[in-house]
């Protein structure tokens, strides 16, 4: 009957077998979803489930109710520690803007190759592991260590509190995160038109001025960028802080697990979990906003 | 003049963020038994105590072994997402893009107690599949956005043209897709490896005597034992990190010359 | 016959057509042709993109789809592709229902505007592709390779990387790939639209010989209608989702069924007007007082007269022809462009609007700005409906 098909050529499916391939799927979309479902079990799983958990213990734990929020809101040390963590955290962006700003223009300034290096400078001491660079600065700030010696010998003071300080603390932090700075900042500083400058100054702005009301409003999206990532990530350091920092002066994370660990109260250190996870949230939505286009996430651009 | 200026800073900032972590190369070979620096004599000691104690040996097996595994599981489901993410249109599939990417920037110390908390009940502390399923959540991110970036190089008329020539989706991804993003998979393999050999706060909450991470153990050293073997740990994990962060770096820069 | 027991329970493909109200000859026709498009709509949400269209490709046949962007070619190719989905319809190629089979099982060549190459593969390996997957025996591979190169004229390119290669030896790739396992259909998306004016004649000119040389059917798409007029068995305008005409090149110039075709294809002068009356075997149309008569019928009041340039001849002002088979009308002159062979002239015509003449050396000039009377045979004169469209070409 249905032999009248096609012109016969060797491929030619027979009717039979034409009819069982009308029967077959189409080409669907939703076949792509299946492909997201792994990554989002996991996530959802070991991420979400568990900051999830943090949230209801602190409000379950020991009983229902916000008792937990309370102590963490009337407690003074817990004040004096937010005050800190957020001040280092601060301290720490501003260091890694100030020392980052140079380096992420020069890259702008120089050849390929320059730049290329200074981008691998840059990206290599995060290749080490937080903790190997740690225990480094521990030998170098210890108070028998080489700094103070060099302090001693040289000026007769000494030993100083470089390490179980903030200061040891800020120093090492700093230098984790410059990369997270330069980065961002670089990036924004290549689309800046280079022939801006001598245009403002042309128009008779000297040098300064030309920098502060033409270069630095077009780079603020970098800066902008770099601070949120080095703030956030900054506020959540533990091992810097638990290693250099002084058990006296110790930050959020140490302070929330010490409540776990050590007082086994997990309603209070899970609330204080979820005061620094909120403040992140908080600031990357409210900076974010004032800084569209630039991204939240390291090494992301959009 | 301004050029030097900047040049000399830049020299300054290079030499505060390499030197300090390289005096732990010397501390290794330290033949003293102290963490005072410089140190006195050369000795392979450190390196010898490392390669002879069956605590360490052990920890650096354990560190291999869930580096491996999470790389490996790591890349495969996030090779997946981004495919998947970059086939699929639909409302709030950036913030879905978020989602996976967030554990990158949440404090690690809350989905660490998180984890604990999860772990205690489901008896995976101190497990393979823990670390793995907890390194996973870290590395994923990092594999995403690199092979993210290489499919972005890819051109979509590629995988219709392999239909067109008579090939299935898997022949095609097999054969088209998957050689010309593996730049980008082989980054972020390498980036998950090293995430999870080097990560130290989600372990520190989830191990348990029975299976100790590398970092772990070097942090219980460092807080509580104070023994110098650990510099010579140190230099070996850092060298281990570096040389594959330099293959990423490698692979990811040969991304970049395909995909221009 | 025994293809019902092979099938078991499943219905022929005649059977489910039959179910579908399709007399024999219906029937008969999408089985005997290359592809069939019976209704074929294609909806993004609720906008129709392409709306209820048929179309019939002989097997064999060079069937180029013309028209602007976004009027629906793209769309219909990638649909015969297996790329895009059929919303409605029947589409069968040689006579094989293929709106459910995917991309990959429809054994039709496909050639992309911008080549789509395999970058980490060499010319060779490009080409092999198909082959591996229809597990050709290696050896077979080899040879089915030279001689398909050695077709498009690119023997000695095999083991060169795609990225080493022009644009038009990367497209002559791309042509080979898809022929070497002699598809019935070749379907071809705007795919010299990247090339300049010189490589893309040539290349015009490769195609129709390949055409030949293989005989499969060739679908060919392309918003260019000289590319169209000179290459194509027959062409199928698209306009706005739907398929305007579907003729020679020779017919959809000469007489064109909608305004649309007369504007899309070459240049045209036409005169706007009001149905006037009717001679025997033609019409009467008043042109803002000019009484022109034309050949044929239309439906309805508002009607439009199409001329080629080429069939116009202007004199002096106030020039009447003794013959009623001349048509004509004042028009002044607007502007005037030496093409070499000729003049082209763009004249205001009676009702307000613009048209162009085209004359050869040995006509009387006209300055700019001059008046002149426009003259042309009745029979070069084509009545089409005033579909109130403003067509324009795309020259």
């Amino acid at each position: 009957m249905s032999q009248i098909s096609a012109p016969s050529r060797p491929r030619v499916t027979s009717a039979g077998k034409v009819g069982s391939e009308a029967n077959q799927r189409a080409p669907r979309n939703w076949k792509p979803f299946l492909l997201l479902v792994p990554a989002f079990l996991i996530v959802s799983l070991f991420f979400l489930a568990p900051l999830v958990d943090v949230f209801i213990r602190s409000i379950t734990d020991p009983r229902l109710g916000l008792q937990n929020y309370v102590w963490l809101f009337t407690t003074e040390t817990n004040i004096t520690v937010t005050v800190r963590t957020f001040g280092t955290a601060l301290l720490v962006t501003v260091v890694c803007v100030l020392l980052a700003y140079p380096y992420a223009y020069l890259m702008t300034i120089v050849g390929d190759r320059t730049r290329n290096l200074l981008q691998l400078f840059v990206m290599l001491p995060l290749w080490t592991s937080i903790l190997v660079r740690t225990l480094a600065w521990m030998v170098l700030l210890q108070d028998t260590g080489p700094i103070n010696g060099f302090l001693e010998t040289a000026f007769g003071i000494g030993p100083l509190p470089l390490i179980r300080s903030t200061f040891g603390v800020a120093l090492a932090m700093s230098q984790v995160l410059l990369p997270f700075m330069v980065l961002p900042l670089y990036s924004a500083m290549s689309k800046i038109d280079k022939r801006l400058l001598p245009a403002a100054s042309n128009l008779g702005a000297r040098p300064i001025t030309a920098f502060f009301t033409v270069y630095l409003p077009l780079s603020r999206p970098g800066i902008f960028a770099g601070s949120i990532t080095v703030f956030i990530l900054g506020l959540g350091f533990y091992i810097i802080p638990s290693l250099l920092g002084s058990s006296k002066e110790i930050m959020i994370s140490a302070l929330m697990y010490q409540q776990i660990s050590v007082f086994l109260m997990w309603g209070q250190g899970t609330a204080l979990g979820i005061f620094l996870l909120a403040a992140t949230v908080l600031i990357l939505v409210v900076v974010g906003r004032l800084s569209k286009g630039a991204s939240m996430f390291p090494g992301v651009e959009k | 003049m301004l050029r030097r200026v900047l040049g000399a800073i830049a020299i300054l900032i290079i030499a505060w963020l390499v030197l300090p972590t390289l005096v732990i190369i010397p501390m290794s070979f330290n033949s003293a038994s102290s963490f005072n620096f410089p140190p006195k004599g050369f000795s392979l000691r450190w390196y010898e105590n490392f390669f002879t104690d069956a605590s360490w040996l052990r920890a650096l097996g354990a560190s291999l072994q869930v580096a491996i595994v999470t790389m490996i599981v790591a890349t495969t489901v996030g090779v997946m997402a981004s495919i998947g993410l970059s086939k699929v249109r639909f409302r709030g599939k950036a913030l879905l893009e978020n989602f996976f990417l967030t554990p990158l920037i949440v404090p690690g110390i809350v989905i660490a107690v998180g984890l604990y908390s999860l772990f205690l009940r489901f008896n995976l502390l101190g497990t393979l599949p823990g670390f793995v399923l907890a390194h996973t959540v870290v590395a994923l991110p990092l594999v995403i956005i690199n092979v993210m970036a290489s499919l972005q190089g890819v051109d979509p008329r590629l995988e219709e043209a392999s239909a067109s020539l008579g090939a299935g989706r898997l022949q095609t991804f097999f054969s088209i897709t998957l050689p010309l993003i593996m730049p980008g998979v082989t980054a972020g393999a390498l980036f998950a490896f090293v995430t999870s050999f080097d990560e130290i706060i989600l372990s520190l909450f989830i191990q348990s005597p029975q299976l100790q991470t590398l970092p772990v153990k070097i942090y219980y050293s460092v807080t509580q034992t104070n023994d110098p073997t650990v510099a010579a740990v140190a230099v070996i994990a850092m060298f281990t990190s570096v040389i594959i962060m330099l293959s990423a770096q490698f692979a990811s820069r040969k991304r970049k010359s395909v995909s221009a | 016959m025994t293809s019902n027991e092979i099938a078991g329970t499943a219905p022929s493909p005649d059977q489910i057509l039959r179910e579908l109200n399709l007399d024999t000859q219906a029937i008969s026709t999408i089985n005997h042709a290359g592809i069939s498009l019976r209704n074929v709509t294609k909806r993004y949400g609720e906008k129709a993109v392409v709306d209820d269209i048929d179309l019939i490709v002989e097997p064999g046949e060079f069937m180029t789809f013309l028209g602007p962007s976004g009027s629906g070619k793209t769309t219909t190719l990638n649909m015969i592709a297996g790329f895009a989905s059929v919303t409605e319809g029947l589409l069968h190629i040689y006579g094989k229902p293929v709106a459910k089979v995917p991309a990959h099982k429809r054994d039709i060549g496909m050639v992309f505007q911008n080549y789509a190459l395999f970058p980490h593969m060499t010319v060779a390996e490009n080409i092999a592709y198909p082959l591996k997957r229809r597990k050709i025996p290696k050896d077979r591979q080899r040879t089915m390779v030279k001689d398909v190169l050695d077709m498009v004229r690119m023997g000695d390119y095999g083991n060169r990387s795609p990225a080493e290669l022009s644009g038009g030896q990367q497209q002559r790739v791309a042509l080979a790939r898809a022929l070497v396992y002699s598809p019935r259909v070749l379907l071809m998306d705007e795919p010299l639209g990247a090339l300049d004016k010189k490589l893309r004649e040539w290349l015009q000119a490769e195609i129709k010989r390949i055409h030949r040389e293989v005989g499969s059917t060739f679908v060919y798409v392309t918003h260019d209608q000289e590319e169209a007029l000179s290459m194509s068995d027959r062409i199928a305008v698209f306009n706005n989702g739907k398929i305007e005409q579907v003729g020679s090149s020779v017919e959809l110039y000469e007489r064109p069924n909608t305004l649309f075709v007369g504007r899309f294809l070459g240049e045209s002068t036409v005169l706007i007007g009001k149905r006037a009356g009717s001679v025997d075997g033609g019409t009467t149309v008043d042109v803002a007082g000019h009484q022109i008569s034309v050949p044929g019928d239309r439906v309805g009041d508002d009607l439009a007269v199409l001329i080629r340039p080429e069939n116009i001849v202007l004199y002096q002002e106030g020039y009447r022809p003794d013959s009623a088979s001349f048509q004509s009308v004042d028009v002044r002159v607007l502007g005037v462009t030496y093409l070499g062979s000729g003049w082209r002239y763009e004249v205001l015509l009676p009702d307000g609007s613009s048209g162009t003449v085209r004359v050869s050396h040995s006509s009387e000039s006209f300055a700019e700005g001059s008046k002149a009377t426009m003259v042309w045979h009745v029979e070069s004169g084509v009545l089409l409906q005033d579909s109130g469209e403003l067509g324009e070409s795309t020259t």
